[in-house]
């Protein structure tokens, strides 16, 4: 807009300003924490200048709690978590819009429902279905009348534990879904003259045109993933198994220990937990940004 | 919305949707039901079966003082952080709106925050405002213990609050900087050659706007705010002083497996449920009205 208004100007960019230091200085702080040694970074206020511990730090946590493991579990969970994410929903997405059958609406509403109650509110009975898998399963046995034995499943300590129940929800079906629904008739008729079949249609017609989708839901279900915290606390009670989200809880002693925290170690695990989601979110912004839009969370 | 041209294979249409399906039946109807039993039922101290005990477990927490506190926290949590939020994220939208030099930049970095996991930010805020290192502990060399959020409530409260804010300020920033960028040029055009200024404009042609998004925006902050801040409450107050930041879902889970009292956590799942899903109800039928299927 091409008009005049100098003082209006100057306190825009006065406030811009504002913002950005308020964004980026606690990102900063972490940083520079991360380089301190312990008494340094206890004084009060601690120097905004580096300090020359940087390397030190981060090895010591790196090795005092096993964190590269913890790291490398992180990374397992969250690609874990994308890659069946964006596999199944684009699957029950195309099953739901291009098939024609009755139940299509049901199994639409009971996978759209999900999208209501998010994980954290269901995390009692959740955790007791992670102990044992089987409990449905007998009991819909039992519905029928069968008689069987089934032994219980046990998915505490696992991958499978820790990532299946983040997949069970709408979020990615529902954006496939949207999309699909755009796609026109005429290419779906276009593909069934030339011969092609449901499989050959979703591998060589949708895939390729859903490009933009699974890209925008795979950096959401990252980020997601990576910074899940309360799930992997129940689920995981080997140390082999944790998280490095869980990780930060644990290497600050609380008041309960009754010592000072050891804050320039706690500010390197801080700063390693939040590099690998910003930084999918920096490279992949315009599909980060796509996503949250479009799933509407 | 029917299709015209679809597939008829029953079968593989089936095993498409399968998977999905389980994972659904397993992971959230059979716990929610779950939930559903435990919270109407007891589990006898020597093991055993569950008992049916109708409402006695919600009368139970309905009595309890210690429950209401955790409400009255929440709610107060909940009005806080999403008003500083929403207030902030609005603000900034409307600024980097304007295009002026530099804005890309802003814009870039403001929705950071949002990637970042709520422990990660807690623990940052918690360095960041503790009583004796940081930044904020400056203070208490005017007054010993002016701010100290271990020993007193409004302090931590304080602290989640804007902990919680500074995140979801990035989420509320995309959605509004989105919605502003989808009114058309030439209304913004229009007003302006009707001799409105910058200001004139935004109050009365671009938040009323906005005002979709500003809904969509309150209920989600809200509904957020009940059920996502675990991560930054178990890490920077774990609840405390003394209850002061003890929200619903945290109790949840220091009820359910601190105190391994799962009927009570159920009760209190099913009561946390039921905001959810009103919420989110209210929700649904407003965006279903601006929903379009382009």
């Amino acid at each position: 807009m091409i008009e005049r208004s100098p003082l209006l100007d100057a306190l825009t960019h006065a406030l811009m300003i504002v913002g950005l230091i308020v964004t980026a200085f606690p990102i900063y702080v972490v940083f520079i924490a991360s380089t301190h040694d312990l008494p340094s970074v206890n004084q009060v206020p601690m120097s905004l200048i580096p300090g020359n511990h940087l390397v030190e730090n981060y090895a010591k946590v790196w090795s005092k709690s096993d964190f590269g493991a913890k790291m490398l579990n992180s990374l397992i969970v969250a690609v874990g978590v994308t890659v069946g994410k964006v596999i199944l929903a684009a699957i029950s997405a195309f099953s739901i819009v291009f098939f024609r059958y009755r139940l299509r609406m049901v199994f639409f509403w009971m996978i759209f429902i999900t999208l209501m109650l998010p994980l954290e509110v269901r995390i009692v009975p959740t955790y007791a279905v992670a102990a044992d898998v089987a409990e449905p399963l007998r009991w819909l046995v039992w519905l029928f009348g069968i008689e069987l034995a089934l032994p219980p499943v046990n998915l505490l300590n696992s991958y499978t534990g820790l990532i299946l129940p983040l997949i069970a929800t709408a979020t990615g079906t529902f954006l496939y879904r949207q999309f699909f629904l755009t796609i026109p008739d005429s290419l779906v008729e276009a593909a069934k003259m030339d011969g092609a079949g449901p499989v050959r249609f979703f591998i060589e017609h949708l895939l390729p045109l859903s490009r933009n989708n699974m890209a925008a839901l795979a950096t959401i279900m990252f980020v997601y993933a990576w910074n899940q915290y309360l799930w992997p606390l129940l689920i995981t009670t080997e140390q082999s198994m944790a998280t490095a989200t869980m990780q930060l809880q644990k290497i600050v002693p609380g008041p309960l220990f009754g010592q000072p925290p050891i804050w320039n170690e706690a500010m390197a695990a801080t700063l390693m937990v939040m590099v690998p989601p910003l930084l999918v979110v920096i490279f992949m912004q315009h599909y980060f940004v796509r996503g949250l839009i479009a799933s509407d969370k | 919305m029917q299709r015209r041209a679809a597939f008829d294979n029953l079968w593989l249409a089936g095993a498409l949707i399968a998977p999905q399906l389980l994972l659904v039946l397993v992971f959230f109807y059979w716990p929610t039901v779950q939930a559903l039993y435990w919270a109407f039922s007891t589990q006898p101290p020597f093991g055993g079966a569950n008992q049916w005990v109708g409402w006695q477990n919600f009368e139970q927490i309905f009595s309890d003082s210690v429950y209401w506190n955790s409400v009255r926290v929440s709610i107060i949590f909940a009005i806080l952080s999403t008003s500083l939020s929403i207030a902030t994220a609005l603000l900034m939208a409307l600024m980097v709106d304007r295009q002026l030099a530099g804005h890309r930049v802003y814009r870039f970095i403001y929705f950071w925050p949002y990637a970042i996991a709520a422990p990660a930010v807690g623990l940052a805020f918690r360095f960041i405002f503790a009583p004796d290192a940081g930044f904020v502990s400056a203070v208490n060399q005017f007054a010993p213990n002016l701010w100290n959020p271990a020993l007193k409530g409004w302090d931590a409260m304080i602290l989640i609050v804007i902990a919680n804010s500074w995140k979801m300020a990035a989420y509320n920033f995309i959605f509004f900087l989105a919605a502003l960028q989808a009114i058309p040029r030439t209304l913004i055009e229009a007003a302006a050659m009707d001799g409105s200024g910058v200001l004139r404009r935004a109050r009365d042609v671009q938040i009323p706007l906005l005002q979709p998004t500003l809904f969509f925006l309150l209920v989600i902050n809200i509904t957020e705010s009940f059920v996502d801040s675990f991560g930054i409450v178990d890490i920077t107050t774990g609840g405390g002083p003394a209850r002061a930041t003890d929200l619903m879902v945290f109790k949840i889970y220091s009820d359910g497996f601190k105190g391994l009292d799962y009927s009570m956590a159920a009760a209190q799942s099913i009561v946390l449920m039921l905001l959810v899903v009103a919420l989110t109800f209210i929700q649904f039928r407003y965006v279903e009205r601006r929903v379009h299927y382009a």
